[in-house]
């Protein structure tokens, strides 16, 4: 497949309206909290108030007994899974731990972690008989610092959990990563300059506007539909079935529209109550979590204590870097330190390396993904100690970032080569930007740049093309759309047509309608789902040129397809328009569908560079966004808003948790913030313009050129404001976020 | 939440009669961004909730150049803000009315409402203070006024009685060479509670000030009048030197913690900061008078 | 033992009557009771603006409003917006300007910037994001919703 080259299109590149917004504008588009059917009950969950206790005894008679109440269900109503890690689906997880968490058992291991759940006529009643619910606690002292949790003293959390390097020890550390090469001594030695930094980064959340939901309806023939805004109903559907102990076949998800995702809707919390809470009722089941809900009993992001080591020589040249970092998983194993250990570091050319990363259970929630899970928390430290350095250099930050930046052929932090990648690119596009090249002046101002890298990901997708009747084309896809995909769905199909945009429809389906789809996540629908559009509109493609050989009674081969028309090579009849085959279709052999499935291969890895302008009030220590400019590397822009509201987004989210988002724990491990009152995200009187710079290297492993881009652009953000912060008022921050409470605590001690 | 009865009373003696149920029985519904959230929560369950907004006297703003002004308790922010005879005699209230949430939030929110919640944090509380305003109380036992300084008691109690009504608060009519000025610190640029809120209002003859009040919010259990730092400017001229050392005697006299908005330490030097600030601006302001 | 309470009120032009219990808000009497499920909930507090409601020509948070408190007022919600299949211009603007990712604050966005631009037909960069500070976006950044504000304005004067 041809790729690489400079392609004409008429379609990839433009701006249409998204096929489905209007819908969405009008309010009519179906979020899982909008769906209703007949009977339907409400379930409600009722969460532990203590960051770590056992549970003596659960009593919920009286909650039973509460007119409108129909069932309740606990832990032990569920059935007891094994410990050990297993593939569901496609993912490889513990589902002792997935269940553990969905619903407690013997043990509550954070502040609103599950324990039991109640169906009821109203939202009230339910809420009113959680009330009714006795559960006696033995409280346990909660572990809230993930250096308290690595100390040989600590109190162990999981009895029976090990990691590889101590398989005897009963421990809080659950993973341990190392990525090594070259020698650091030597590194060292060589360096001019080093510099050495701790870092500390707090817990945060994806803050996707939409609470979690599902509507659960159980069926007397054993079988279940779940309603749910999600980023995998495949996954749902594979976890849900595990935690239930039924198949998996006689689950069906029907993804509703989703309110964002950002990495926090890849897994389960109430699917399987709302279908247990259905079968036990016989009616369906609708669960929202209520905002506080969400953030004390979802997945945040890991809270982390990084340190990071770097040394360069005077002319500007890294010659070794060494990494600690220590990664809160939260209740359960699994932060992402593995991939914070792969990302770091890795927009540089260093021939001396050494990382090591900890996976660090505590009593906080489970960590889920949050948009390039884990590098954010690893650039934030690796990126200002890069800047110190360059300072040190006496070199511009950007230009140091190129002299010692990563090309093709480079070798990645885990080891394997870079393929062809556009980081040299990403950064001369800033270096070149109107925002870099002009000058900033003012008292109490500094400009920050920082860079960022995330890999991206492949995995499996389907895709269905049906030509209709009337010769336009619905796109069917099991990748839920939470930024616009329909969009670029429609688009890759309706190029391959031929057709205008106008006729192409796209469609996320059903598990039991469509293929298998991995989670619309990992940078990936554009690229893998996208991948699968393509090849199956040139399925339908080659079925159209068949079809019009047989029409014409010649030959395939002398048949081409261009521009939406079948034309024979050989003149002399005139060429067929889709249209023209559709209605023919009946009497010619039938309906033409094209299909493709893909497990992707040829990901393009992603870079960001980020450049921010700020102004600290020098009594307040507040800090003003002025200016900020992110460029990316998406390899091709099939839509060009989207990827520029990709891109726009992440630095947003960056911005606010370089900013003010933490998570308040008091020291019973309780939230103490858990409303967007005192979680503090960004509101649009925080940011300015955020200019978005596509940068386009196109990625030859995609027909196209593709490369994702949903993930990067929250990578950089907050080294680059800490940088920004340095220069405005000569502290460096170590520290997230740089509240003006902190902010004012390090300017002050400096005496600045 | 749990369940309630609902009642929308037309006269303020009408609502008093609805309010007598003991104990946590009735409370007052007005703008709804406070109860209603503390209900959700379970932390306050009246049995009753009365509706004052629609009561006339409640919603009226009323001036008069030699009595002053008579705020209904139950005026939107928003219309305060959007009252030129507000703007015009009572900057620093409107300004701390109008900072109190978003657009939706400045909708129904009011400064009667603000200020019977009791928190300590409440914008409008530090600003009415510092104009010496005073709470006009309507209950079972007659009518009663409370300077609004004396009106908060602890975080979120105040002297109201079961079945009273807070109706308006009434303010002297400014002197010449007089205004008010309020600020607050947050951590975003909307939608947070304040961190620390200083309200300010002085008298000036020429460039010597002949009376000053500052009142501090969210820096102690309730808003805090910072006498000294008032008396310290009292007959002097406001130059540097003078509003710097009010600034100083403001942040001594504050007993903030440490909590999830912000540090004492950080608190104690917000709150020079913005009494500095509070004094240039009601000075400024006072000039033009 | 719960009470209804019967409401009648003008929503999006057309006199409505629904029962609701005081303790229904005005949010989960639009969604609940009537099936208007375009007003969106995102934090029961007033502090994302997903519910956002013009009631008598000021946009409020409908989850802090009581669903009796409708009684006699005037309401716009999303859905009312659109006139027959017309799109209003901001809804115009926000799918031509790319305004919306996953769309759930959009309804919310939509309803307070019309609030605005009925009182204020002409505003600025600055004066957009203070009367929108009370929504949150998580998925565009405010970029692309700020110039289609801007936009709609523009199409609204001329038109």
């Amino acid at each position: 497949m041809a790729s690489g080259t400079t392609q004409e299109f008429n379609i990839i590149g433009t701006r249409p309206v998204r096929p489905d917004g209007v819908d969405k504008v009008t309010g009519r588009a179906k979020y899982g909290a909008d769906y209703s059917f007949p009977g339907m009950l409400h379930g409600k969950v009722l969460r532990s108030p203590h960051a770590h206790a056992r549970i003596k005894s659960i009593n919920y008679e009286k909650a039973l007994k509460l007119p409108g109440v129909k069932a309740v269900v606990v832990g032990k109503d569920l059935p007891e899974l094994e410990s050990k890690i297993e593939f569901i689906g496609e993912i490889s997880l513990n589902p002792h731990y997935l269940a553990h968490n969905v619903l407690a058992r013997d043990k509550v291991l954070y502040n609103g972690h599950a324990v039991a759940a109640v169906a009821a006529t109203s939202l009230h009643i339910a809420e009113e008989a959680l009330a009714l619910i006795e559960v006696d606690y033995e409280v346990l002292p909660p572990l809230l610092d993930v250096r308290d949790a690595m100390k040989a003293d600590a109190p162990i959390l999981h009895p029976s959990l090990r990691n590889k390097e101590e398989p005897d020890k009963p421990t809080n550390v659950a993973n341990h990563v190392q990525f090594k090469r070259g020698d650091l001594a030597a590194g060292f030695a060589a360096a001019d300059y080093i510099v050495e930094r701790e870092f500390d980064t707090s817990m945060v959340h994806q803050g996707y506007i939409e609470p979690h939901n599902a509507v659960g309806v159980y069926t007397s023939d054993g079988h279940a539909t779940i309603y749910c805004s999600t980023q995998g109903p495949f996954d749902v559907r594979s976890m849900s079935a595990r935690v239930l102990g039924m198949p998996v076949g006689n689950i069906k998800v029907v993804p509703a529209e989703i309110g964002g995702g950002f990495g926090g809707k890849t897994t389960i919390y109430l699917e399987p109550l709302a279908v247990a809470l259905s079968k036990a009722t016989g009616k369906p089941v609708k669960m929202i979590m209520t905002r506080s809900e969400v953030l004390r009993a979802t997945g945040p992001t890991s809270g982390s204590h990084i340190k990071v080591k770097m040394g360069a020589t005077k002319d500007g040249k890294l010659t070794a870097a060494e990494v600690w970092m220590a990664y809160e998983a939260g209740a359960f194993p699994g932060s992402p330190v593995m991939a914070g250990a792969m990302t770091i570091l890795a927009p540089y050319v260093l021939e001396h390396l050494q990382i090591d990363g900890y996976d660090v259970v505590l009593n906080k929630p489970k960590t889920a993904a949050y948009r390039a899970p884990g590098a954010t928390n690893a650039a934030f430290g690796s990126e200002t100690v890069i800047d110190e350095l360059a300072e040190k250099c006496g070199i511009d930050p950007i230009q140091f970032r190129i002299m010692n930046g990563a090309k093709e052929g480079s070798l990645q932090p885990a080891g394997p080569p870079f393929k062809r990648i556009g980081f040299i690119e990403t950064c001369q596009a800033i270096a070149n930007s109107e925002h870099y090249k002009s000058k900033l002046t003012g008292k109490n101002r500094g400009r920050g740049v920082a860079a960022g890298f995330w890999f991206n990901a492949g995995m499996q997708s389907t895709a269905t093309v049906n030509i209709h009747a009337d010769g336009s084309a619905s796109v069917v896809t099991g990748s839920p759309d939470i930024g616009g995909s329909r969009a670029s769905m429609s688009m890759i199909a309706a190029e391959v047509l031929g057709l205008p945009i106008s006729e192409v429809r796209a469609v996320v389906a059903d598990t039991d309608s469509i293929g298998h789809a991995d989670v619309t996540g990992g940078s990936r629908v554009t690229f893998a789902t996208g991948m699968a559009v393509f090849e199956a509109a040139h399925d339908a493609v080659r079925q159209l040129k068949e079809r019009a050989a047989r029409i014409w009674e010649r030959k395939f081969e002398e048949v081409d397809f261009q521009a939406g028309k079948a034309i024979s090579k050989n003149n002399g009849v005139p060429p067929m328009s889709v249209k023209d085959l559709a209605a023919k279709f009946p009497r010619t052999g039938g309906p033409i569908t094209g299909r493709a499935s893909v497990s992707a291969r040829g990901v393009g890895a992603a870079f960001a560079v980020c450049c921010v302008d700020v102004e600290v009030d020098p009594d307040t220590a507040k800090v003003q966004v002025l200016r900020a400019t992110i460029a990316q590397d998406a390899g091709r822009a099939i839509h060009p808003s989207y990827v520029e509201g990709q891109m726009q987004g992440g630095t947003a989210q960056g911005i606010g948790w370089a900013l003010n988002e933490e998570y308040f724990y008091d020291n019973q491990g309780l939230m103490r913030n858990s409303g967007f009152l005192d979680y503090r995200m960004p509101t649009c009187l925080d940011l300015p313009l955020i200019e978005a710079i596509i940068v386009e290297v196109p990625n030859p492993g995609h027909p196209l050129g593709v490369r994702g881009v949903g993930e990067v652009s929250i990578v950089p953000p907050p080294a680059a404001v800490a940088n920004a912060i340095y220069r405005a008022t000569g502290v460096r921050m170590t520290e997230l976020p740089m509240s003006p409470s902190r902010l004012f605590k390090a300017t002050h001690k400096k005496g600045s | 939440m749990h369940d309630f009865t609902y009642e929308a009373p037309g006269t303020v003696d009408e609502a008093v009669r609805l309010l007598a149920a003991p104990g946590d029985g009735a409370r007052v519904l007005c703008g709804g961004t406070d109860i209603l959230i503390q209900m959700r929560a379970g932390v306050r369950k009246p049995s009753r909730l009365v509706d004052v907004k629609g009561i006339p006297e409640l919603r009226q703003i009323k001036f008069d150049p030699k009595s002053g002004l008579r705020l209904g308790a139950a005026v939107a922010c928003i219309e305060i803000f959007e009252n030129e005879l507000m703007q015009k005699h009572y900057p620093g209230l409107t300004e701390a009315a109008h900072l109190i949430g978003s657009t939706q939030i400045q909708s129904r929110a009011s400064v009667g409402g603000n200020l019977c919640n009791g928190s300590p944090a409440a914008d409008t509380t530090p600003a009415l203070i510092a104009l010496s305003a005073v709470a006009h109380i309507v209950g079972p036992g007659g009518a009663r006024d409370v300077p609004v300084e004396e009106f908060v008691t602890g975080p979120g109690q105040t002297v109201m009685k079961p079945g009273e009504l807070l109706v308006e608060l009434r303010i002297a009519a400014p002197k010449p060479h007089s205004s008010d000025a309020y600020l607050r610190l947050i951590p975003r640029n909307e939608m947070d509670i304040a961190v620390v809120g200083v309200g300010t209002a002085l008298t000036l003859d020429g460039n010597r000030c002949v009376a000053a009040k500052i009142a501090l919010g969210a820096v102690g259990p309730t808003q805090i009048v910072a006498r000294k730092a008032g008396e310290s400017l009292v007959g002097k001229t406001l130059d540097d030197a003078a509003i710097e050392n009010a600034g100083r005697l403001a942040s001594e006299v504050c007993t903030p913690i440490d909590d999830m908005r912000g540090t004492a330490e950080y608190r104690r030097h917000i709150t020079g900061v913005l009494t500095r600030r509070t004094l240039q601006i009601a000075a400024e302001r006072a000039r033009k008078n | 033992m719960t009470h209804k309470t019967q409401v009648q009120c003008t929503i999006n032009g057309e006199v409505t009557e629904f029962l609701c219990e005081p303790r229904q808000s005005l949010l989960e009497t639009l969604r609940d009771v009537l099936g208007m499920t375009g007003s969106k909930e995102g934090c029961l507090t007033g502090d994302c603006g997903a519910c956002s409601v013009i009631v008598d020509g000021r946009v409020v948070c409908s989850c802090l409003m009581l669903g009796v408190e409708a009684e006699g007022k005037d309401l716009v919600t999303v859905e009312g917006m659109a006139q027959e299949s017309e799109l209003h211009p901001l809804q115009q603007k926000f799918l031509e300007d790319a305004a919306l990712q996953c769309g759930i604050c959009t309804p919310g966005f939509l309803v307070a910037a019309k609030a605005l631009l009925d009182r204020n037909p002409n505003p600025s960069e600055q004066e957009i994001r203070y009367a929108l500070a009370g929504n949150l976006c998580r998925c565009t950044g405010y970029d692309k919703i700020v110039h289609a504000v801007l936009d709609a304005a523009k199409v609204m004067q001329e038109g």
